[in-house]
């Protein structure tokens, strides 16, 4: 069996692999922007109990390793009685863990957005929290959009990580086909392409967003 | 006749600078248009800013029509009706012009989509830049900026509008453009508070000049007597090198 007809054979396989690489991530970017806005405001304009939580939680979650966190949340929690399945404590470090760099993120583009922004829409009458989401938010989201969508093609490959604690990924679909067949390198090869065409078609369409939201003069990329 | 606005013996003092305003009184009555010069650093952002509590003041009272301003918790039932032009125009970067002047009639007065548009188009209109409503800031020349700023403001239809230095950061082939709209509005009856190094305007609009220097008014009265016969040697000093700038 050559290659092309090998490949064909796995694909069946392989693609359910993507349908939970693609709901895994899905659902753990989604946890991670609502995680990062809170994390984000909390840390600038929180009380200093608060901030310091943010501050702690972002710092423990870029600064330690994805895949430990994977386990501490897998085989860790259990001990202390909170059970998840594999696919559930994938989503849930994935999404802890994006949120952590989605915050900070979101941080320096709000920082970026000058004083007099917000002066302008308190001085029309607008309370601190509506002049944040009529003013600063909308223009801070649109600065974020170039590094979040870095972080969600991270995000999209690392769920690989996730064949350690055997959740059916496209990684692991890959795995077990080759253990099946013998023939590692062609199904990893694979596998690869499909992870290449997968980033490829969300950057070209997270290029669109970005179009579309253009505003005039509004620079995304600074 | 209660004053429009009422100033009374405000002070504030920065760590870096010391106390930039010390003791600053007056006051603006209905249709009023009351002109503030002075060398720069002296405060005079500063008190402008204190009147809608941007910055608050250390002591000292502000009063809109009988109300204390500062004796509120939160000044933002205030802020609508004074109206505050920026500098550096201040226009949200994100938004047209139309939805610069209607995003404080909608989120502020609660006022419906279409309902807010109708008068941010008016103010556009007010201003003359009706056939600029879709643009965007970025698109816009800067005397065009400054004309929505003043739009936004006076969309709210406020008791009174703050100008802090409105035509400073313009070229000056597009200054004119914009003191025409404070001129236009001073006649029509607007109660305004301008900060300004344009004499002409002082000149030809204002009710009282009233020159700060030192965190002090030094001098006030009609135009003609402070620009004429300034009592001040301080004052005389600064005229006149600012219309050796400015011209008059």
């Amino acid at each position: 069996m050559g290659f092309f007809q090998y490949a064909w054979t796995i694909l069946p396989h392989l693609l359910q692999g993507v349908q939970i690489t693609l709901l895994m991530t899905a659902i753990s970017m989604s946890v991670a922007a609502v995680l990062a806005l809170l994390l984000a405001l909390g840390k600038m304009y929180g009380s200093s109990p608060i901030r310091w939580f943010c501050s702690a939680y972002i710092e423990f979650f870029r600064g330690t390793p994805l895949l430990a966190q994977l386990f501490i949340v897998y085989y860790g929690l259990p001990v202390a009685g909170i059970n998840f399945d594999s696919f559930t404590a994938a989503v849930i470090t994935f999404g802890l863990n994006s949120g952590a760099y989605q915050a900070e993120y979101l941080r320096g583009a709000i920082q970026s957005i000058e004083a007099g922004q917000v002066e302008a829409a308190r001085s029309v009458g607008m309370s601190f929290i509506t002049a944040m989401w009529k003013i600063v938010l909308p223009q801070a989201f649109r600065r974020v959009i170039p590094p979040w969508s870095n972080d969600v093609i991270y995000t999209l490959k690392y769920t690989s990580v996730a064949f350690m604690i055997g959740a059916h990924e496209l990684t692991s679909q890959a795995k077990i086909v080759a253990g099946e067949y013998f023939r590692f390198t062609e199904s990893f090869m694979v596998a690869g392409i499909i992870y290449l065409i997968m980033v490829y078609i969300f950057s070209r369409s997270l290029g669109v967003m970005e179009k579309r939201l253009k505003i005039p003069g509004f620079e995304m990329r600074e | 006749m209660t004053a429009v606005l009422k100033v009374e013996n405000i002070r504030k003092s920065y760590p870096s600078e010391g106390e930039v305003l010390r003791g600053i009184s007056l006051n603006l009555n209905k249709g009023e248009t009351k002109v503030i010069v002075g060398p720069s650093g002296t405060g005079k952002s500063t008190l402008l800013r204190c009147i809608n509590r941007l910055t608050e003041p250390d002591s000292g009272k502000v009063w809109l029509s009988g109300e204390e301003v500062t004796r509120a918790g939160n000044p933002d039932r205030f802020r609508p009706k004074i109206g505050f032009v920026f500098q550096h125009f201040n226009l949200f970067h994100h938004l047209s012009a139309l939805k610069n002047v209607t995003v404080g009639l909608t989120s502020v007065q609660g006022l419906k989509k279409d309902k807010a548009e109708r008068k941010g188009r008016e103010s556009l209109e007010v201003v003359g830049l009706s056939d600029q409503a879709d643009s965007y800031p970025a698109e816009l020349s800067g005397g065009q900026k400054q004309r929505v700023g003043i739009a936004r403001a006076m969309a709210m239809d406020p008791e009174l509008i703050l100008f802090d230095e409105p035509t400073s950061a313009l070229d000056p082939e597009l200054i004119g453009e914009v003191l025409e709209v404070m001129i236009d509005l001073a006649k029509k009856g607007m109660t305004s508070l301008v900060v300004t190094h344009e004499i002409g305007f002082a000149n030809s609009v204002a009710n009282e000049i009233i020159f700060l220097d030192g965190g002090v008014v030094l001098e006030k009265g009609p135009p003609e007597e402070v620009l004429r016969n300034p009592k001040e040697e301080r004052t005389k000093q600064f005229l006149h090198k600012i219309t050796e700038l400015y011209g008059e």
